[in-house]
């Protein structure tokens, strides 16, 4: 058989694609169930996360009926929208609207019997998005803890707002307004070195496009939040 | 079994570890060796993920070799690839998602990784299945390897950690101690390939090209 003339190779292109395509949508098609299952225990574990209790993916879905006693959707008007499930508001689809018509989730958790706030935000990083949840007291200007997570930050620079140790534990028991509502929580180039390491956090040194990301991801939903958070009734 | 071994086969798996070595002597592959090495479990799971591309890519353009257009075999190397690609992130991410999210973009980067293309035109397409299975895990493997000598110098020295565990006490840094962030940065890497192919040479003389 001739396999350099043109209706061969033409006819071996439309089957391989016809094939290949075929392959890729059955597998696409079955795994999907599973994908679905972790993506949603991988949100529960980030909701508690930013309320410092650590779990394992498979122990997720069990805490987090657990801790999260209540669920709600706001508008930037602290106005409850109502028939909507916070768990299956698409942060990254509200991020994209004007700040006035965003859909906003509130997560409160009852731990040790104080409550506290898990406030979903998301941003544009250095190579992707990045996204996170902060947690505040029941005071609902100091943060208790903080979620962050990227889609594809520098490993060892931009990444390292996932960490622990150099980045997220600064956070916690900080203020996010001053008395006059301003916002006084930032992430900064050297921050501490300037004496106000006690209402900042220092940027990460070699990752500081995804710092400035953070800080502006963070401005942002400090501003959304803005209503929610300065009242005080509720 | 001896006819699975033969020397011609052993060679097509042995060789790529050090004196055919995909990084070190074909240099290929370095642009993802850069990018993946700053910590080691990535570095260690991109190794192990090539490999495993590498193999059945091989492996079904072998076996595909006899009915491939020459005119368009580029474009069905490339469905191939990008097709087994799809599947390992697939699979990675229904069932071992914490290691997917650790790879992120990285596993989508192996369809351009010119190892698995290079040996695919160089290998795979001339010879049988199975010596093209070897040669694939050679490669892949040859590659991972050199991944894991780099991510292990820069983590050690640009973080102080391994896997992620801490290495140095704590005393260490009391005393004065400094992780070396130098380490972490995008050139470092490429001056520690430089050195591994300067150390290799050295230990291989009928590596040295006379002129």
């Amino acid at each position: 058989m001739n396999t350099q003339s043109n209706s061969y190779t033409f006819i071996y292109s439309v089957v391989m694609v016809v094939i290949v395509a075929a392959l890729l949508s059955v597998i696409s098609l079955s795994l999907k169930p599973f994908q679905d299952a972790n993506i949603k225990n991988e949100k529960r574990q980030n909701i508690l996360s930013a309320a410092n209790i650590d779990v394992l993916p498979a122990e997720a879905e069990e805490n987090y009926e657990k801790y999260i006693t209540e669920t709600f959707v706001i508008n930037a008007q602290n106005q409850k929208i109502e028939g909507v499930e916070a768990f299956n508001v698409d942060i990254a689809k509200e991020y994209k609207k004007p700040a006035a018509e965003r859909q906003l989730p509130v997560f409160v958790a009852e731990i040790d019997g104080s409550k506290k706030y898990i406030l979903p935000m998301y941003g544009a990083g250095l190579w992707g998005a990045i996204w996170g949840y902060v947690s505040f007291n029941d005071d609902k200007n100091t943060v208790y803890g903080i979620f962050f997570d990227h889609a594809g930050e520098t490993p060892g620079l931009g990444a390292e707002i996932t960490n622990k140790d150099k980045f997220k534990k600064f956070f916690a028991d900080k203020k996010a307004f001053n008395a006059n509502g301003e916002r006084i929580l930032k992430v900064s180039k050297g921050a501490s070195s300037k004496g106000l390491g006690a209402t900042e956090v220092d940027a990460i040194s070699g990752g500081t496009i995804t710092s400035n990301a953070v800080d502006a991801m963070l401005a942002d939903y400090f501003e959304s939040y803005k209503a929610f958070l300065s009242n005080n009734q509720n | 079994m001896s006819a699975l071994f033969s020397d011609k086969n052993r060679q097509a798996l042995l060789g790529p570890l050090s004196a055919n070595n995909p990084v070190l002597v074909q240099i290929l592959g370095i642009c993802s060796a850069l990018a993946v090495t700053s910590q080691l479990k990535p570095a260690f799971v991109m190794g192990l993920s090539v490999t495993v591309v590498c193999a059945f890519a091989n492996v079904i353009l072998s076996l595909l070799r006899n009915t491939i257009p020459n005119r368009i075999r580029i474009i069905v190397q490339l469905v191939v690839v990008a097709a087994l690609v799809i599947i390992v992130d697939q699979v990675l991410k229904a069932f071992v998602y914490d290691v997917s999210k650790q790879l992120s973009v990285y596993v989508g980067l192996i369809i351009t990784n010119c190892i698995i293309m290079g040996r695919i035109e160089a290998f795979a397409l001339a010879n049988k299945p199975w010596p093209s299975l070897l040669d694939g895990i050679g490669n892949g493997l040859g590659y991972g390897m050199i991944l894991v000598i780099v991510a292990f110098v820069r983590e050690l020295l640009g973080a102080g950690t391994l896997f992620g565990f801490k290495v140095f006490p704590q005393a260490f840094y009391d005393w004065g101690y400094m992780n070396n962030g130098l380490m972490l940065m995008a050139p470092m890497p490429l001056i520690l390939i430089g050195l591994i192919v300067w150390y290799h040479r050295a230990k291989n003389p009928d590596m040295i090209e006379n002129n």
